[in-house]
């Protein structure tokens, strides 16, 4: 198949051609990664949206009454929910949807729910690639709702152009709002629940410590109070998501996230790629059955053993 | 890149949309389902209460599901189940395979199957056997797109 072929099935009348791709991407199919190859120089015109946030602060509420506001102004939207995988078993309850059912009959909306499938940090390994997809398929909004994470889980930084921050109220003093992690990456920062007792101190406190612009950018993110059950609020969030896709056209800002987006594909990538030899066993590899044999002979320690091996990575962790 | 890193790692899991149809407000049966499929290793997607035929259609042609399971306590399932069915061949997903469950009589079991629901599971089925048919009979993920 070529190129074009593949765009005219994504873009076409053939409902089925972007699913049945995405599953292929999602399970590493060499197909999958063969049409992401050859449509991956089509890709970059749609603003990805993160929306993360602790489970239960209303993320998957949110996105729903968000693609009523942005359906309202006739844009296409693309929605990916990830939820976590099982460490023990690998089975996932993907439960996102559920909060998006009454736009089943709306075309102009595709929802994707994605299991983690062992990847830490808010996404899953295949996230960047079915982005990709969704960007080709010329879905210009695509909303990507991370894992339910705490405050490490900040890789939703480098796949979006623009991050929400959904926060609900009572999680936390000021402390909390000026400790590194997730809110630091917010773009948008929302209290969710906002009709909930809390609210008024929980937007108090974070736009205290917002009040400090970005130190690279200079700019400062906005913190915003919606009850995405009723819709309240919602409209203003979506103004500001929109101000800040423009604001990083207008800015370098867009090409300085692309480059770290992806530096962080790759390097996530080869990550996985990694994991997925040394998983494969000591058998598939006399070196490392010997450098084992050794190290537990306490002829060799541990970290001369690592080194030996990394010491064939060199030319891609030497320094610049 | 998009593989999972777990040892052992060979077939990707089964991708499966549990559905519950029309009007029927028990889902302790689905959820409890539900879980038992997570714990078997399935990625389950979990649309909810009052689910219409185009509802689960959609849902499972934008999911790509290699399995559909439908679970209807209202008695309703001789209205309701021809109806999904013919939504989900009007979107061209012959392959998937569609199963059903709750109190459904042996009686109508027959006439279910007849419409293209390939395995029905009264009440008192174990968790267990519903896990062990949808491990053997799923289709493989996406062969083709």
């Amino acid at each position: 198949m070529t190129k074009d072929d593949i765009l005219e099935r994504l873009r076409g009348a053939d409902r089925r051609a972007l699913p049945r791709l995405a599953t292929l991407i999602e399970n590493g199919d060499p197909r999958g990664l063969a049409a992401l190859d050859l449509i991956y120089p089509s890709t970059g015109q749609a603003h990805v949206v993160g929306i993360t946030g602790p489970p239960g602060s209303g993320k998957s509420t949110l996105v729903a009454a968000l693609l009523d506001e942005i359906r309202a102004s006739d844009r296409r939207v693309a929605v990916l929910a990830i939820d976590p995988s099982s460490s023990l078993t690998r089975g996932a309850v993907l439960g996102d949807r559920i909060r998006m059912m009454d736009r089943h009959l709306d075309d102009g909306v595709y929802v994707r729910s994605m299991a983690s499938r062992g990847r830490q940090g808010g996404l899953a390994w295949a996230s960047a690639g079915l982005v990709h997809l969704l960007d080709a398929a010329e879905y210009p909004l695509i909303l990507v709702e991370t894992v339910g994470t705490g405050q490490d889980g900040t890789d939703i930084a480098s796949l979006a152009a623009t991050v929400v921050v959904v926060e609900a109220p009572g999680l936390g003093d000021g402390v909390q709002a000026i400790k590194s992690g997730l809110l630091e990456v917010g773009d948008v920062v929302v209290v969710n629940k906002g009709d909930q007792p809390g609210a008024d101190d929980a937007v108090r406190i974070l736009r205290a410590s917002f009040e400090l612009a970005h130190s690279r950018t200079g700019r400062r993110a906005p913190v915003l109070r919606t009850v995405a059950a009723t819709g309240e609020g919602v409209g203003d969030l979506m103004a500001e998501i929109d101000a800040h896709g423009r604001w990083l056209n207008e800015t370098s800002e867009r090409h300085y996230r692309r480059e770290q987006a992806a530096r962080a594909e790759i390097l996530a990538g080869l990550r996985a790629a990694l994991n997925r030899r040394i998983d494969a066993g000591p058998e598939r590899s006399a070196q490392l059955a010997n450098l084992i044999s050794r190290v537990s002979k306490r002829e060799l320690s541990p970290g001369r053993a690592i080194e030996a091996i990394s010491a064939g990575l060199e030319s891609i962790a030497a320094p610049k | 890149m998009n593989a999972p890193t777990s040892p052992g790692y060979n077939r990707p899991p089964i991708r499966i949309l549990i559905a519950k149809p029309g009007l029927d407000g028990h889902d302790r049966g689905a959820k409890v389902l539900v879980r038992a499929l997570r714990d078997a290793g399935f990625e389950v997607i979990y649309t909810g209460l009052f689910q219409t035929p185009e509802m689960i259609a959609v849902a499972a042609l934008q999911e790509d599901v290699q399995v559909i399971g439908l679970s209807i306590l209202s008695g309703a399932h001789m209205a309701l189940f021809p109806r999904i069915i013919d939504e989900i061949k009007a979107r061209g997903l012959d392959d998937i395979l569609v199963v059903a469950g709750g109190t459904i009589p042996k009686a109508d079991i027959p006439a279910i199957e007849a419409l293209g629901v390939n395995q029905v599971f009264g009440p008192g089925t174990l968790l267990s056997t519903i896990v062990d048919y949808i491990r053997a009979n799923a289709p493989e993920p996406s062969r083709s797109w």
